[in-house]
């Protein structure tokens, strides 16, 4: 086969590929389908990599064969991990991706060095940098996410002034590039501030932010990957690039708009910082307190029953007490449903996930806007390790931070239980008027030895 | 060439909005499987790593391309597997038991 064929048939079967991969996102549209999109994605893979492997260019297979190996060696176990773990892991791999795209950028720039075009320069210090900050950044956020590194923002005075000038610094060395290819010595030079910058973006974001981080670091991955696909003349990599940067930034939109805050506010305005009337009022006021037994009195007799899982109740590792207690509800013909807030996990979507995993059919997980209407109907809503998400305060009090946040309405409802360690507030140190409503009963204690006390009540009871 | 400059940003235009029409769609309860299976896609530069690491054109080049193999090969296998994990674990109520 004359090597101009072979690359044509190359080429078919990359546009198979891409073919597939668009498939595959279109069948993740419901969960009936999207298993069916995993095989489409996973056969275009493979069709590109067998493909790529008959490239006539490549003259050496030994160091493909290592690199492969090891790739598995790391890849499975990385898609093995518990599902508690699924944020760090994401993060992990949107830095590999970037420190992919990085390397392949970096070694271009060496092979193609004495005849580098501007425009050529161009693509490929735009690639680097973005490929370079994006993966010191992901690991930042892993690092954040994985709790080895402090998850409170880490700020100091001057600071957006300072990294903005080490991006600027980046920028400038660019250019100078772009007008001499050949300046080679300034290009590592270029690399390790990237990768400076990229620490400096993640280091001063907190925990509470991670979701729009990691959402907007996917969609600098592909960025990146697509630049790739420039740099190179590779259509299979800019499409590949593009589905993946649209996909990380609507995800980064549907997650500042699940907190009201732009995409600046949360890269520059770290949260600590907004503490501005919380305890302003220090009136006495009182909070009804419940015990598990009338707890499960309240529940067997209610007829709906919504429940608003957050995050603390994935770190109390209460999501498969949780499951009993739908269990035994539903058995009693209690409509129970789980009402889930978009940033009720550390990523996109993680809540349903936990819930899943648990066993928790996914026709009861409602998204936020499907279950608000519901909130006036419903006779209990139990708040299991959620604060700020059902803060009447972000509906009514223009003077608080979290003013303008859609919530999850469970104030609504005619009676609402929150089980909650202590009165203390939540991450953002904001003051929760729901926890003092004639309504509320506080079930204090950690989240899975009360859900378990409230099964427990329950089956004793019912029979 | 800018003539190849041209025509790839055609394709990015396009292929980023097919992108916004098909995501657009995408289940608010499959963000989480969303975003490691855009993971295992990206990791499609394995392609170019491969050619980089087998061209051996100077050692640099042949180390960089080989992390790179490794690296976004790891991000393939390990997103696939685990987008497949996630979405067996999604299962409707089953209809009324006996």
């Amino acid at each position: 086969m004359s090597p101009l064929i072979a690359q044509q048939l190359i080429d078919i079967a990359y546009i198979v590929a891409v073919a597939l991969f668009i498939l595959a996102l279109k069948w993740l549209s419901s969960p009936a389908s999207a298993r069916r999109g995993v095989l489409a994605g996973e056969i275009g893979a493979v069709l590109a990599v067998v493909a790529t492997l008959c490239n006539y260019e490549i003259v050496e297979y030994k160091w493909i064969a290592v690199a492969l190996v090891v790739g598995a060696v790391v890849g499975v176990p990385l898609g093995m991990v518990h599902m508690t773990a699924v944020p760090q892991r994401t993060a992990l791999s949107h830095a590999f991706g970037a420190l992919a795209a990085a390397m392949i950028g970096i070694a271009e720039y060496y092979v193609r060095l004495p005849h580098v075009a501007k425009f050529e320069m161009l693509e490929i210090s735009l690639e680097v940098i973005i490929g370079s900050l994006t993966f010191t950044g992901s690991l930042i956020a892993a690092g954040k996410l994985q709790e080895i590194l402090p998850q409170r923002p880490i700020t100091y005075k001057g600071q957006n002034f300072v990294s903005l000038s080490v991006l600027g610094a980046a920028a400038l060395m660019a250019i100078w590039l772009i007008l001499h290819p050949e300046y080679s010595r300034l290009f590592p030079v270029m690399v390790g501030v990237s990768l400076v910058f990229g620490v400096m973006l993640v280091t001063p974001i907190g925990g509470a932010d991670m979701p729009t981080v990691i959402s907007l670091l996917n969609s600098y991955a592909g960025l990146s990957a697509a630049l790739l696909g420039f740099v190179l003349n590779n259509k299979a990599l800019v499409v590949a690039g593009a589905l993946d940067g649209s996909s990380g930034f609507i995800l980064s939109v549907i997650m500042c708009k699940a907190m009201n805050r732009s995409f600046t506010n949360v890269m520059f305005g770290a949260f600590g910082q907004v503490q501005v009337s919380a305890g302003a009022e220090k009136e006495e006021r009182t909070v009804r307190s419940a015990s598990a037994e009338e707890a499960a009195t309240i529940l067997g007799a209610a007829n709906t029953v919504v429940i608003v899982p957050g995050y603390g109740m994935a770190v109390a590792q209460a999501q498969h007490k949780v499951r009993e207690l739908y269990d035994i509800l539903s058995k009693r013909g209690v409509d129970v449903k789980f009402g889930i807030h978009p940033v009720a996990g550390r990523m996109p979507g993680h809540m349903n996930v936990l819930l899943a995993e648990a066993d928790i059919p996914y026709d009861k997980l409602m998204d936020m806007d499907t279950i608000n209407p519901e909130f006036p109907q419903t006779d209990v809503a139990l708040v299991i390790g959620a604060n700020d998400v059902t803060n009447p305060a972000a509906k009514t009090d223009q003077g608080s931070p979290i003013y303008g946040m859609p919530i999850l309405e469970v104030d609504k409802a005619r009676t609402v239980m929150v089980i909650k360690r202590s009165l203390s507030p939540g991450f953002a140190g904001i003051d929760n008027p729901l926890y003092y409503l004639d309504k509320t009963l506080m079930l204090f204690g950690d989240a899975k030895a009360f859900v378990g006390d409230i099964v427990r009540e329950l089956t004793g009871g019912g029979h | 060439m800018t003539f190849d400059l041209i025509c790839n940003l055609w394709v990015f235009v396009l292929a980023a909005f097919i992108g916004f029409e098909v995501i657009r769609r995408v289940s608010p309860l499959l963000h989480t499987p969303l975003m490691s299976l855009t993971n295992a896609l990206d990791a499609i530069v394995v392609v170019a790593a491969i050619i980089i690491a087998g061209r051996h054109k100077n050692t640099l080049s042949t180390v960089l391309g080989a992390v790179a193999v490794a690296a976004s090969f790891s991000n393939m296998i390990g997103g696939f597997l685990i987008t497949d994990r996630m979405l067996r674990m999604f299962k409707l109520t089953r209809t009324k038991k006996p």
